[in-house]
């Protein structure tokens, strides 16, 4: 008897769940294969690709951070690549809607991969840009560099300690906070960059991945 | 890393740029993208369907058949598709698992031909989805059962000639069914304890007595009858338990065996008695003894499959019943505590004490309610309720635990026979199907065997019989051919019109079985005697067969061009006789041979000793796939026979 009354109350529950399910389940179409041509550098075929794999794993037409967090996270099994996620996932999401659709995707992959140098270092003064206030501080800067340590996960070599982000972060300051304010503004973060050959070097580095 | 998000990798990669910037070391350079092909649809053309796919989705498992390089084996230069000739059904799984990552088992599917396209895919089927793993499992666990009980019922069957007096005996017993004088010992076994257990009852039946008499139960008014009556069952019941003893495999065990404590139990009061007839002071016990003897009731647990499920099925649902123990202890003593107190108010009440209120509360809990003790007041009478109530809930509950168990061994018993059954009807079809074909053979080697002999003996018009076999049947009787060239044995044909006729063309035939076997049999048992000519001449038939399966290794090559010389041949072959090697050179013989010693039936046949210039008989390694096949029944008597002949008649023949 008890037993059927703790079945009857599980399905209850499960019914509810799948209610709240089919309330998210939103579909979206991306604007024609044209248009998205026309807004980005990449080749019809290119796209072509793009939208299968999009597709492939949110068949729905949208990311959610969750599922961007997913996917991010195959490529990093050993660390936690969750929080880096969270920003990429803010930067990609322009519009803070909460969801990634397959414009946004494309637009800022454009950039990252066949912008100009001036376009990619702005797209990332906004990702470092937590709070998309304008500027960049000391803290904004310390949970990026923390999230990219985190992604390395526990057993590196050598072990990473307490005080390596922040080290790192004031290495950074040091290189881009030319009026030492304590903050980078974007003009600061272009000019430094520009300065250094590795960042300029590194920057060239994706760009045939597609 | 999931197939799926390698279509997301250049994603990653550009998200990469978000490091550049922190970074105060050099990057390493990009891996150089050799010539990146475009990704190209490719066609996978499976038993006519065609299924399209991109090139890099099926490389996304590059230990798979279609994922590596092993496709191109299956690539079709003229229509430009890969083809495989399978089922499409089930490739439409297996290209699904490549595009969704994940592998389903359709329900409809047999689990034998799906683990069949598994294998020829490449594809493990540990990593069916979650979804589909359980089903696969299931079935799969319910075919290796299948296959068990068919290797099981062969290997009883096979085993048969290795069997000691005392294993045979045993299996006897195990399995009635095996042979008449078993089946009879079990009848015999079930009826005497049938009448055991009958006695025992209506001995305590009172009849009618003479008047004036008390009345006298059965068993005191014909002592002498029941008494003998129970010596004889006890007789019975002692002899089969020492002969099962005796068989058992494994004394030890079989004595610590459920069913030998229960033979033991049921014959002991017997012998107790006897023992100690008489006396007074064990007399008590000793009645408590006879009690025992109802125990050989569960002697027909042997006879019965559906008492042997149920005590199974007791024996596996061990957690069930004792949870079922458990709570209902628990219940029953919480309730008597509550009962007692309730009822201690109350005067002349029945629950004196707690372990009195037990019986009250086991009594209610079952919904018995005998009413000896009720309780009086209405504190006792509301637990007294919710005891009943509670009671049918706490019973209720693993019974069907044990009752689904039941019926689960019951139906697994059920279709175990139903398979035994079955397999029976399966295997008289094979039978027929195999001799509908091999007579198909027979019958065009007939035919064809008629022609030849027709083109001998030059009557023509007989020679267009009809060939009516078809292409596939002649290339296989094409390739029965070549192994009886390979052999140079034959197969005897089994009509005597045509045996007469084709006496001389007995070289290459399919001999059938039996008569192969009784003609060794018999020709060895004839041929040990030096004396030839009575032997030949009283069985010209057999003689000629064992000839002729020797003059067939000597006289296969020279058949096939020569027809004229091989009815000479025959002919001369049953005149001739020569005195054979001796000993060593015949047991050199055997081991060059490589044949078992049981082919001791055919020393005539391994004549390969000749050291006469006539004949060189090719040692007949040929022989051994015959001499494998048929293990001869009668295997210990021509071995010693052997080697106490110091002649071994040898048969050749002339060419």
């Amino acid at each position: 008897f008890f037993l059927d009354i703790a079945w009857w109350y599980y399905q209850y529950q499960r019914d509810k769940i799948e209610d709240e399910l089919e309330m998210t389940m939103v579909c979206h179409r991306p604007e024609g294969l044209e248009q998205l041509e026309a807004q980005t550098n990449f080749t019809k075929r290119e796209l072509q690709v793009l939208y299968r794999g999009f597709k492939n794993e949110c068949p729905s037409g949208v990311v959610n951070e969750e599922t961007f967090k997913q996917i991010y996270a195959q490529f990093f099994p050993h660390g936690d690549a969750s929080m880096y996620a969270h920003y990429l996932f803010h930067a990609f999401d322009t519009t803070q809607t909460g969801s990634v659709k397959f414009e946004d995707f494309v637009t800022a992959l454009s950039i990252l991969l066949r912008g100009t140098v001036h376009e990619k270092l702005r797209w990332t003064f906004n990702l470092y840009d937590i709070n998309k206030d304008g500027y960049i501080n000391k803290e904004e800067m310390m949970d990026i560099v923390k999230a990219i340590y985190d992604m390395m996960g526990k057993y590196t070599y050598p072990v990473l300690k307490e005080d390596t982000p922040r080290q790192h972060v004031d290495i950074f300051f040091q290189k881009m906070d030319k009026n030492k304010d304590g903050i980078v503004t974007l003009d600061e973060f272009l000019e430094s960059c520009q300065e250094d050959d590795n960042i300029m070097r590194s920057l060239q580095l994706f760009q045939n991945v597609m | 890393m999931a197939a799926g998000v390698a279509a997301w990798l250049p994603f990653a990669r550009a998200a990469a740029i978000g490091w550049m910037p922190v970074a105060n070391c050099p990057m390493p350079l990009a891996p150089a993208d050799k010539n990146k092909r475009q990704d190209e649809l490719i066609v996978l053309n499976v038993s006519g369907r065609r299924f399209q796919t991109w090139r890099t989705t099926l490389e996304r498992y590059p230990d798979t058949l279609l994922g590596s390089t092993e496709k191109e084996f299956f690539f079709n230069e003229d229509t430009k598709e890969y083809f495989f000739d399978r089922d499409p059904e089930v490739f439409r799984c297996v290209l699904n698992f490549y595009r969704t990552g994940k592998l389903h088992y359709p329900r409809y599917e047999c689990i034998s031909a799906y683990d069949d396209e598994l294998a020829f895919y490449g594809i493990l089927p540990e990593i069916i989805g979650d979804c589909c793993y359980e089903e696969y499992k299931d079935r799969k666990r319910e075919n290796a059962e299948r296959l068990m009980d068919d290797n099981d019922s062969e290997n009883n069957q096979e085993s048969m000639p290795s069997l000691s007096f005392r294993q045979t005996m045993w299996r006897a017993f195990e399995n009635p069914h095996t042979s008449t004088l078993a089946l009879v010992f079990y009848y015999v076994t079930g009826f005497f304890i049938a009448v055991s257990v009958i006695t025992n009852v209506v001995e305590t039946v009172p009849c009618g007595t003479a008047p004036g008499s008390k009345e006298l139960p059965c068993g005191e008014r014909y002592s002498v009858a029941f008494f003998c009556l129970d010596t004889a069952c006890v007789m019975i019941f002692t002899v089969e338990y020492l002969l099962r003893l005796f068989a058992a495999p494994s004394r030890y065990r079989f004595i610590r065996s459920v069913m030998s404590i229960i033979d033991v139990v049921a014959i002991m009061p017997y012998y107790i008695g006897l023992v100690m007839t008489n006396n007074e002071d064990v007399s008590g016990a000793f009645v408590t003894l006879r009690v025992f003897r109802v125990f050989r009731i569960f002697k027909f647990s042997r006879h019965s499959q559906g008492l042997r499920i149920l005590g199974y099925t007791l024996k596996s649902c061990a957690s069930e019943l004792g949870f079922l123990l458990f709570s209902l202890t628990m219940a029953i003593i919480i309730f008597a505590t509550v009962m007692f107190y309730a009822e201690k108010g109350s005067s002349a009440s029945k629950f004196t004490s707690i372990p009195a209120s037990f019986w009250y509360t086991i009594v209610t809990m079952t919904t018995l309610g005998y009413g000896d003790m009720v309780p009086k007041t209405i504190a006792g009478k509301i637990f007294g309720s919710i005891c009943s109530l509670s009671g049918v809930l706490v019973i209720a509950l693993p019974v069907p635990v044990i009752v689904s168990n039941f019926s689960r061994i019951y139906h697994q018993n059920q279709r175990a026979d139903k398979r035994r059954a079955q397999k029976k009807a399966r295997l008289a079809r094979i039978r027929v199907a195999k001799t509908g074909s091999s007579n198909a053979y027979l019958h065009s080697k007939r035919n064809g065997l008629l022609n030849e002999a027709l083109e001998l003996m030059g009557t023509p018009e007989e020679e267009h019989m009809g060939k009516t076999t078809s292409l596939i049947e002649s290339q296989h009787h094409h390739l029965l051919h070549c192994l009886e060239k390979t052999t140079g044995l034959s197969y005897l044909v089994d009509d005597p019109l045509l045996s007469v006729r084709t006496s001389t063309i007995k070289n290459h035939e399919f001999i059938d079985e039996q008569m192969f076997e009784q003609n060794c049999m018999e020709s060895s048992m004839q041929n040990y005697p030096s004396t030839r000519s009575p032997s030949l001449s009283s069985h010209p038939g057999l003689t000629t067969t064992c000839c002729s399966r020797r003059s067939k290794k000597t006289t296969h090559l020279p058949n096939s061009n020569l027809p004229a010389t091989r009815l000479r041949s025959m002919q001369e072959l049953s005149t001739i006789h020569i005195q054979g090697s001796e000993q060593p050179s015949l047991t050199t013989s055997r081991s060059s041979l490589n044949l078992k010693a049981d082919d001791g039936l055919r020393p005539n046949c391994k004549t390969s000793q000749i050291t006469t210039a006539i004949i060189s008989i090719p040692t007949p390694p040929a022989l051994t796939p015959e001499g494998e096949s048929r293990p001869p029944p009668a295997s210990p008597g021509p071995n010693t026979n052997i080697p106490s002949i110091a002649s071994n008649v040898v048969k050749v023949s002339a060419l």
